[in-house]
């Protein structure tokens, strides 16, 4: 077993820094200059600073010398200083993380709890009244356009009802507020973030649920199950739902990279400092520093997911735990 | 006691019922004494990057920097040049040397004193080539800078150079705080310390600069205690937090200005303001290219598009035309230029003069069998541009000529095309400087890939005037030369000057004291005050 996952680990090294090459090289092929943004057709800026601005930077030299140079910085850990305001990337991408986690987190805990019952009953109660009206509800908030959704709850909870607040992550008298005032501000702030990041994700876990679900309700030893006598409620939780969950769980090791990335738009409307932003931000000035660590960073999760995954699929199917084995 | 006297000679000559109405007006602005306390929340689409002042290039840095720091000179209310720091000076050798007086008793945030030895320092971070400051080229004109007592500043100029003066609005910063430091990199950045009247509080990263009032400002404490400044990059949650009070003061789109804000909710609550704004937008040709060059073209152009009807529809008239490169409320400004009037029919002949006509009868103007066809290039994400460029590409279709648009990412449309001047017409604007030069943008030596007269503009007249008034000091004679390039820049039509779209910013009611004028409502902003019962934050 330990063997296996050293193998794994071992052969995503190169594919790694594959990752970082390509990346590096491509977003040095994007037009433009960490220097443009502000300094472009600005008249107040002058030519000759503009040239003075870009040695600075190192941006004369070529870029498979750039590339050296972060990789050789990288392997050090050291991320490099940001372009835009020169502070180290780590710290940048470190106080963006939480507020991204804590949304993501508790976005995904809602996906799954609602998700996933809806899945079940969707399967349970196939073609009838209810699956039709889960399916259209879960694809309706597929379909519909994020920003737009949350402009119309925006104008609808906080300004006909002036239940929540509009934007932000906290009050403005944040500081003056009790331990217990603090939490309940931030859960304000929070509520419509989560629920609306949560309404667009439903479908695809509701439907994988179902799926999986109707594939198994038709086997033959729910079949038994029933035949048994078991109470339609022991058939489908204690037998359907055990089996059908299962691939269903590797789902989450596919979603730990999701975990830290998010969504420009999103953020932007209820003005969320968090990773999208940062992303966004970073490409629009060409701070080729800060787009480069999270990549690295965002790259590391994947693997990392991709390897738990795969461990996972392990631990719930005994068929490829067998067929690996005979692999090595 | 004075003014006691004389306003009860001026009751004496007047009705009773006026002096009634007159009094009641009096003993309400008597009560509106100044009150200081309560916070203003303003909103901002980006985060600030660096607040070492003279790194500042982005909007959000150069909004907390101005109430943070102080340069030596400032604008007032009428972009008339006023002492800051500086008490008074003296231009001297011809426009050579400019001799600063400081002003006593001023000090920094942490209680250290305010010298000379402080302007010296800036000026040498401002030239020094390891510093990342887009602002060092006017410094690098500076010969020798001097500081014969601590309050004295001697700068003497390889050559007589007017906007140097303007220059010296530049932020001061503290010596005793950055001496030994790299400014690149500098934690001042992130906390920094001015002489302005607010001082640095708190900043969080992408989410609030926090800024609380300065007791001991030279220029007076300021009466509001704390400025929030959030950042919110989304106009649509700005316009929102507008309604539910989130935010006391934004800066309007025309649509929000005359439609949106219409409502008794935004009329009760907020005052709406409108003045000319510092850029103007245009469409300039290539004129490297054949069909541009011939000025009959570009005139048959400036006639072909309706001007008028494109401030009426885009800006629903919250803009004014403009004739000439310079802000429109400004001494440089010649309103004697006319704006050339819609007449198709005009552009039509010039067209015909230059050998464009539609000789096969398909609607399409052709010279040698070639039809005439090009493309304006537009910046991505200004509706405003897209939607003007699409007036215009109809105005045109009118008189024959095919126009295609093409939306391109700013450093794309920047390095790809306008550097290497790959285009044959592109929709921009200037944001102009409050100092008219603008040598960089239409003297013939500034054509190179990268230089600001990519449209390649020349006219020997104007290059001589430019130089000129470079070196003129006197406001009324620099007046006539600006005056004069307007009016020839505008004689060759380069380009075609479109609009300049007004400033529409909008403030909560409970602010008092709040007035626009033509540098705009900012400029006395430590004179805004709240009332004690309407003040909203403690």
């Amino acid at each position: 077993m330990f063997k296996y996952i050293f193998r794994k680990a071992v052969g995503l090294i190169p594919v790694f820094f594959g990752i970082t090459l390509i990346s590096f090289f491509v977003i040095h092929l994007a037009p433009g200059k960490p220097t443009d943004l502000n300094t472009a057709l600005n008249p107040k800026v002058s030519y000759e600073s503009r040239e003075r601005l870009e040695r600075l930077y190192g941006l004369d030299r070529p870029v498979y010398e750039q590339y050296a140079s972060w990789l050789k910085r990288f392997v050090m850990f050291d991320f490099g200083r940001s372009f835009i305001d020169d502070r180290p990337v780590s710290e940048r991408i470190l106080e963006r993380i939480p507020v991204t986690l804590g949304i993501n987190i508790s976005s995904m805990l809602l996906i799954f709890g609602i998700g996933l019952p809806l899945g079940v009953l969707a399967a349970v109660k196939r073609n009838r009244i209810v699956d039709r009206f889960s399916t259209v509800f879960v694809f309706a908030g597929f379909s519909a356009p994020e920003f737009w959704v949350a402009l119309l709850a925006m104008s609808f909870f906080c300004i006909t009802l002036g239940w929540l607040p509009v934007s932000g992550i906290k009050s403005l008298d944040f500081e003056c507020l009790t331990m217990g005032g603090k939490i309940l501000d931030v859960a304000r702030h929070m509520v419509l973030p989560v629920c609306i990041a949560a309404f667009g994700s439903l479908a695809g876990i509701s439907r994988y649920m179902r799926s999986s679900m109707i594939g198994i309700m038709d086997l033959d030893f729910i079949r038994a199950a029933r035949a048994k006598g078991l109470s339609e409620r022991a058939v489908i939780f204690r037998h359907a739902v055990k089996n059908a969950i299962l691939p269903v769980v590797t789902i989450i090791g596919l979603s730990v990279p999701g975990l830290i990335g998010g969504s420009v738009i999103f953020e932007s409307i209820f003005a969320i400092p968090g990773m999208g932003r940062l992303f966004y931000d970073s490409v629009m000035a060409r701070d080729y520093p800060t787009i480069m660590g999270i990549l690295s960073v965002g790259a590391i999760l994947t693997l990392f997911g991709n390897l738990l995954a795969d461990l996972l699929y392990h631990a719930a199917d005994p068929r490829i735990r067998v067929e690996e084995s005979r692999k090595l | 006691m004075c003014v006691v006297g004389r306003w009860s000679l001026v009751v004496s000559k007047i009705p009773l019922a006026m002096l009634a109405v007159f009094f009641l007006c009096l003993s309400s602005a008597l009560a509106e004494t100044p009150e200081y306390g309560d916070a203003i929340v303003v909103a901002s689409i980006g985060d600030a990057r660096s607040l070492v002042p003279i790194l500042a290039s982005d909007s959000a840095s150069s909004d907390i920097c101005g109430l943070v720091f102080n340069g030596l000179v400032k604008y007032d209310k009428n972009i008339d040049i006023v002492g800051d720091l500086a008490k008074d000076w003296e231009i001297t050798d011809g426009g050579r040397r400019i001799i600063f007086h400081l002003k006593k008793g001023v000090r920094w945030h942490d209680g250290a004193p305010f010298t000379s030895r402080d302007v010296r320092f800036t000026y040498n971070k401002l030239v020094d080539p390891k510093v990342k400051t887009p602002y060092g080229s006017d410094f690098g004109r500076i010969e020798s800078l001097d500081t014969p007592d601590d309050h004295t500043v001697v700068v003497n100029y390889k050559e007589p150079f007017s906007p140097a003066l303007s220059s010296w609005g530049m932020w001061i910063m503290p010596e005793h705080l950055l001496k030994d430091k790299d400014l690149n990199s500098a934690p001042f950045g992130r906390r920094p310390v001015g002489t302005g009247p607010y001082k640095f509080k708190s900043w969080k990263t992408g989410e609030k600069i926090e800024l609380a009032s300065n007791p001991d400002y030279f220029d007076g404490a300021p009466y509001i205690g704390r400025y929030i400044y959030r950042i919110i990059p989304d106009d649509a949650t700005i316009f929102l937090e507008l309604q539910t009070g989130g935010v006391d003061s934004s800066v309007l789109t025309p649509l929000q200005f005359t439609r949106q804000t219409d409502t008794p909710s935004f009329r009760s609550r907020y005052n709406k303001f409108r003045y000319p704004g510092f850029g103007y937008t245009y469409m300039g040709y290539n004129l490297s290219d054949g069909r541009f060059r011939d000025i009959r073209v570009r005139r048959a152009i400036d006639h072909a598009v309706n001007k008028e009807e494109i401030v009426r529809t885009v800006f629903f008239s919250l803009g004014r035309v403009i004739t000439g490169p310079f802000i429109f409320d400004s001494w440089a400004y010649n309103k004697s230029v006319a704006p050339a009037p819609y007449d198709p029919s005009r552009a039509k002949e010039l067209l015909k003069d230059a050998g464009w006509y539609d000789a096969d009868g398909d609607g399409w103007i052709e010279k040698d069998g070639v039809e005439f066809e090009f493309t304006i290039l537009i910046n991505q994400g200004n509706n405003e541009r897209l939607r003007s460029a699409e007036m215009i590409q109809n105005y045109l279709k009118a008189v024959g000529m095919r126009v295609k648009i093409r939306t391109l990412e700013w450093s794309a449309l920047i390095n790809d095309f306008i550097n290497k001047r790959k285009f044959d017409a592109v929709l921009m604007g200037w944001f102009l400087p409050r100092d008219p030069d603008c040598y960089d943008i239409w003297h013939s030596s500034r054509t190179r890939e990268g230089q600001f007269n990519f449209i390649g503009y020349g006219n020997g007249e104007v290059d001589k005037l430019l130089e000129e008034g470079r070196r003129t000091f006197d406001q009324e004679e620099r007046a006539l030369i600006y005056k004069k390039i307007h009016s020839l820049i505008n004689a060759d039509s380069p380009c075609l000057f479109l609009y300049s779209p007004d400033a529409l910013p909008i403030v909560s009611k409970r602010f008092r004291g709040v007035e626009a004028s033509p540098i705009g409502i900012g400029y006395n902003f430590t004179k805004w005050y709240v009332p004690k019962e309407e003040q909203k934050y403690k």
